[in-house]
């Protein structure tokens, strides 16, 4: 089993709705977030493209943040999914640094913080907060390795990118372009 | 154009705009690492060649600065864990994978070490200044008993030590600015530098003060070496590489890494040791003050613009 996300940057609209969901879902403290919408905007006017992307820890294959972690705090489980376990975590940063994708922050209690594709959902049989709510239905979750999964089709028929692929983390965060 | 937003209002503590959660401690830690590494370095590998009267200071008395460098360090570091009650898992554990935890190992054996080997020399320095209590003067024959031994391990603890300051960075594929192979053996080397400034501050032996003016010039030939190979690797790189190289030449920290790490801190300290050699004498004070700063400088410079430097997508 891998857990992976795809995103439909033609059909987000960035609302936020993820952003707000993750944060009342996981209580997330005031000021920091799991997840937020990034815009990117290239061209010379007036031929610009915009492109609307809901962003996150990418959960990489080959994790940096779980290689340079000196407890072994930050692990992979068996689905594919990265994880911090809160009393194992010393607080030294090492995982931050190691991110290209600058997805994790130190939380106000000290240990180190991130998305967790809401394990404690996607344990129960459910989608993650974000992707439950997104009134586009832009954000897609489910199983790469399972052929017939709605997310192996997607990746199958459209095209995609991930997100600094040059650093070699293999990201599981796709995104339909 | 090409202009990149959060338009959900990210504004992370320490993380947004840029990246600065390893703070001016670590800069500390990796300055005094590597100056303890150099010092214990050069106390061991001197003693091993039988050189320990002609090289006092090397050998006995700037080592004393090795274990006071390692605890500033070790204080350093434990201040910048946010999560602080839960440090002992480092030692649950060894990550072959994690520099950090190869980092925390080799301090916990080179820390005693170090304390050992100045107290294994302690009643020869400092005669007034010995108490006589039975477990110390044991522990202290021990010490004396076996500083072979000891000189042996802090061999190669000390290199480790030396080039861990370096790895650590280096092994952050995620900071195009660190991601060179050469920070390991530049900041063995840098510490090396250091240390050799503050034997020449320490000795009182015209040998010594000759050889290791000699030292000094040696390795900072070997650090500007290592340093302009460390910006050519950057030019031949990714464009990631290249924008985080125009940090250090042209950006933000050119005039730190030029003006105070290769100027003052390398180029003039070494024009003084050559001048030194050829019989014109300057107070030794003023290059160990410049090769000091120059090293503790280029530790910020490095820490602070890795951080700055990124993946851009």
């Amino acid at each position: 089993m891998r857990y992976a996300m795809v995103i439909d940057t033609l059909k987000c609209v960035g609302c936020s709705d993820c952003v707000v969901a993750c944060q009342i879902e996981n209580n997330v403290p005031n000021g920091y977030c799991r997840d937020w919408i990034s815009e990117t905007v290239n061209g010379t006017y007036p031929s610009l493209d915009i492109e609307l992307r809901s962003e996150r820890c990418n959960h990489c294959e080959n994790a940096p943040c779980v290689r340079c972690c000196p407890t072994g705090a930050s692990h992979i489980v068996e689905n594919g999914t990265v994880l911090v376990t809160h009393d194992e975590c010393i607080g030294c940063a090492a995982c931050i640094e190691s991110c290209p994708y600058d997805a994790r922050f130190q939380h106000p209690e000290g240990y180190v913080d991130k998305c967790t594709f809401c394990y404690h959902r996607t344990q129960e049989g459910k989608l993650p907060a974000c992707v439950s709510v997104c009134p586009t239905s832009c954000l897609y979750f489910g199983d790469l390795d399972n052929s017939q999964s709605e997310v192996a089709h997607l990746l199958s028929t459209r095209k995609y990118k991930t997100l600094a692929p040059e650093a070699g983390t293999k990201p599981q965060v796709y995104y339909l372009i | 154009m090409n202009e990149e937003l959060f338009v959900s209002g990210r504004a992370l503590p320490n993380i947004d705009p840029t990246l600065h959660v390893w703070h001016w401690p670590i800069s500390i830690d990796l300055f005094f690492g590597g100056l303890a590494a150099g010092l214990l370095l050069f106390a061991s590998v001197f003693y091993l060649f039988g050189k320990e009267k002609e090289m006092p200071a090397a050998v006995k008395i700037a080592p004393i600065v090795a274990p006071i460098g390692i605890t500033v360090a070790l204080l350093c570091l434990f201040y910048d864990l946010t999560h602080k009650a839960y440090f002992w898992r480092l030692y649950l554990t060894f990550r072959f994978e994690s520099p950090m935890s190869f980092g925390s190992w080799v301090l916990l054996f080179i820390t005693p070490l170090s304390f050992l080997w100045v107290f294994s020399y302690w009643r020869e320095l400092f005669p007034k200044f010995v108490v006589n209590w039975k477990w110390l003067v044991y522990i202290e024959n021990l010490a004396i008993k076996y500083r072979k031994v000891m000189a042996i391990l802090l061999i190669p603890l000390a290199i480790s030590l030396g080039a861990y300051t370096g790895i650590l960075l280096s092994a952050f594929n995620a900071r195009p600015l660190w991601n060179s192979a050469i920070l390991g053996p530049l900041f063995l080397t840098s510490g090396l530098t250091t240390a050799s400034a503050v034997v020449l501050f320490f000795t009182r032996d015209q040998i010594e003060r000759k050889l290791f003016s000699k030292i000094l010039l040696g390795f900072i030939a070997v650090q500007l070496f290592m340093l302009i190979h460390m910006l050519m690797g950057y030019y031949s790189s990714s464009e990631a590489q290249l924008m985080a190289a125009e940090l250090l030449i042209g950006g933000e920290f050119s005039f730190m890494f030029f003006g105070v790490v290769l100027i003052i801190g390398l180029a003039i300290p070494a024009l003084i040791e050559i001048a030194e050699l050829m019989g014109y004498h300057t107070p030794v004070s003023i290059p160990v003050l410049l090769v000091l700063i120059g090293g503790i400088v280029f530790r910020f410079v490095m820490v602070d613009a890795g951080q700055m430097s990124q993946f851009m997508y």
